[in-house]
């Protein structure tokens, strides 16, 4: 309970030079881009509104599909991770947290290892068409 | 040790979805393996809830409480969804999309919804929100095949993931303000905390985040459309479980204020509780759809409880948890049984599919007649007595103005609640379509109707109880 100490914001006091850098930082920018509006050149050649490519010509739009694969595995990618995190934070607190820290590790892992092999079962972690799939399902259709 | 034990309903949860996958993996009759596994597991959660009642307390340093009122909300939590799930049995099949994931789903938001009712720490409240949202987003779409249910699903993961963005702020803030974010800690420092800006717009955002859960007024435009779209039988659990979870959080909160009779809430929530219930009562009442019917008035029943909150007494929680134990089965009955009279593709959905149905199922009528008795408050029902002691607490608090517009709306919601019986006995069938009739389907719907009746009768019982847990 008396961890609250301090239920009102205290705003530090000197926070001017903080204000003042931030608008230098606004005026500066604005002069910059302003001048420049003002000041430069204006072109209104063929491929004026097109995106930079490094000099090269545009090809073909940005809205590709990609294949849900990728997503899928940029998923079970975070998710092992943190995973991954957790286990070494057990690991790094191993001698403080003994017996009962590994059964719960032990848990953990476990629990990971049957959603690995569920995972696998349903065939998540297929990459590419599988063949015997198609071979299967190219004979219940027939 | 013992704290393992005190947790056992959520222990038997939890490794109940590890063993379901392993099922899942390993057997290929999973179809009927997993239904009766999942319901022997969420009733032997139940039981343990109630046998565990009385170990008040809070385990793991202060991070969930067991016991007491909690308890009550886990024994609604898993009974809803065992019903749901006999109910699903048959219902799964006639929709013509079975996955195991459905069972698996189904007890990972449970799970999401006793960490929600047990916690004592914000972190842990969003973490059993998040496991009940993220798992209600895939069992709305379960049905892939279907363009509404697609629909339904989206609309629920973008709005769902919009409010628990007002959550996380929320929290962010309060922590920020209370340098804590257990709740018990947040509560012992509640009265000079609230005269700082900051701590009230972070308490602000956190309820608007789980007005939206509860489906309450001026966040309910998802409610409709995502009761319709996704399966009748998730429709059920998602109005009563996850409204009962996101009530289970408020009255925590509620618990801070309620002994200073100093309710900040009150303002927030009368407004809340006034537009709800009207909204809800007046539109139901245009709707042809059964399934948008119920979704209405779950927003009206949202704002009944609401009144509670805006009270802020020992009597109003109670009342509230009485209310939501009531809701629960009913609503539940309800959905379960507009769930065996659907046919396929969404038809026999509208009210007109409804007329002369005691002709042709007396036993399917009489239950959805009690159903319909019962939200819409008549006695001897266990709804007269959840609305009757929340209005007591509201009049109790001042607020008898709120009780009025409470029994006003009440009043109204009678219309399109024995529209349904009226239809159902006193018109002649124009058509003769074959009613599907499922035997699980209809144990789910007796064992509620039981409840309602149970609880409509005796509700001292359960008041007393809630109330013993309370002080």
């Amino acid at each position: 309970m008396s961890k609250i100490v301090n239920p009102s914001v205290e705003y530090p006091a000197n926070t001017w030079p903080l204000l003042f850098y931030g608008a230098a930082v606004l005026i500066l920018a604005g002069i910059m881009v302003g001048l420049s509006y003002i000041l430069g050149q204006r072109h209104e050649d063929k491929d004026t509104n097109t995106p930079f490519e490094s000099g090269m010509k545009v090809t073909g739009s940005a809205r590709l599909r990609f294949s849900v694969h990728f997503y899928l595995v940029a998923m079970f990618f975070v998710i092992f991770d943190l995973e991954a995190v957790f286990v070494v934070a057990w690991a790094i607190a191993f001698n403080e947290l003994g017996w009962t820290g590994y059964i719960g590790v032990i848990i953990f892992i476990g629990v990971l290892t049957a959603v690995l092999v569920y995972e696998w079962r349903i065939g998540a972690l297929d990459f590419g068409p599988n063949g015997k799939k198609i071979l299967k399902a190219q004979k219940e259709f027939k | 040790m013992q704290d393992f034990y005190n947790i056992l309903p959520l222990i038997l949860v939890a490794s109940g979805i590890v063993i379901s996958v392993v099922i899942e993996i390993l057997s290929d009759n999973s179809e009927k393996i997993l239904p009766w596994f999942s319901a022997l597991v969420l009733l032997s959660a139940s039981v343990y809830s109630i046998m565990l009642m009385n170990n008040t307390g809070t385990i793991f340093n202060g991070m969930l409480a067991t016991g007491g009122n909690v308890y009550i909300f886990h024994f609604i939590f898993t009974i809803g969804a065992m019903l749901i799930i006999l109910g699903s049995i048959d219902y799964i099949k006639k929709y013509g999309s079975y996955f195991g994931e459905y069972y698996i789903l189904i007890l990972n938001a449970v799970l999401g919804m006793m960490i929600m009712a047990s916690a004592r720490d914000l972190f842990m409240v969003f973490i059993g929100l998040e496991l009940m949202s993220i798992c209600f987003y895939v069992l709305a779409g379960i049905n892939r095949k279907k363009l509404n249910a697609n629909e339904a699903s989206l609309k629920y993961v973008l709005l769902g993931a919009f409010a628990s963005g007002f959550v996380v702020y929320g929290i962010a803030l309060i922590y920020g303000t209370a340098q804590t974010t257990s709740i018990d800690k947040i509560i012992a420092g509640f009265v000079p905390l609230s005269h700082n800006i900051l701590f009230i717009t972070g308490l602000f955002l956190f309820l608007v985040g789980f007005s939206f859960k509860i489906a309450a007024f001026p966040f309910h435009q998802w409610v409709p459309d995502v009761y319709q779209g996704s399966a009748t039988t998730i429709s059920g659990l998602m109005s009563t479980g996850g409204k009962a979870a996101a009530f289970s959080v408020l009255i925590i909160l509620l618990s801070a204020v309620a002994p200073s009779n100093a309710n900040v809430f009150r303002p927030y929530f009368a407004v809340i509780a006034t537009l709800s219930m009207i909204y809800g009562s007046i539109v139901a009442i245009s709707q042809n759809n059964l399934k948008r019917m119920l979704a209405y008035s779950s927003i009206a029943h949202a704002g009944y409880m609401s009144i509670g909150l805006a009270s802020g007494n020992y009597e109003s929680i109670a009342g509230i948890i009485f209310y939501l134990a009531a809701y629960t089965f009913m609503n539940i009955g309800a959905f379960i049984v507009i769930s065996m009279i659907e046919g396929e593709n969404d038809s026999k959905l509208q009210l007109s599919d409804y007329v002369g149905l005691n002709a042709k199922n007396p036993k399917l009528a009489a239950l959805m007649a009690l159903f319909m008795f019962a939200l819409s408050g008549l006695p001897p029902f266990a709804g007269f007595f959840g609305k009757y002691y929340v209005f007591i607490s509201a009049i109790e608090a001042n607020l008898t103005w709120l009780a009025i517009v409470g029994v006003i709306s009440s009043v109204i919601s009678v219309y399109f609640y024995l529209r349904v019986i009226v239809l159902m006995y006193f018109k002649e069938p124009e058509t003769s379509v074959a009613v599907h009739n499922s035997n699980y389907g209809v144990l789910a719907a007796v064992i509620s109707a039981l409840f309602v009746i149970v609880f409509g009768l005796f509700p001292g019982t359960l008041l007393d109880l809630i109330t013993s847990f309370l002080k």
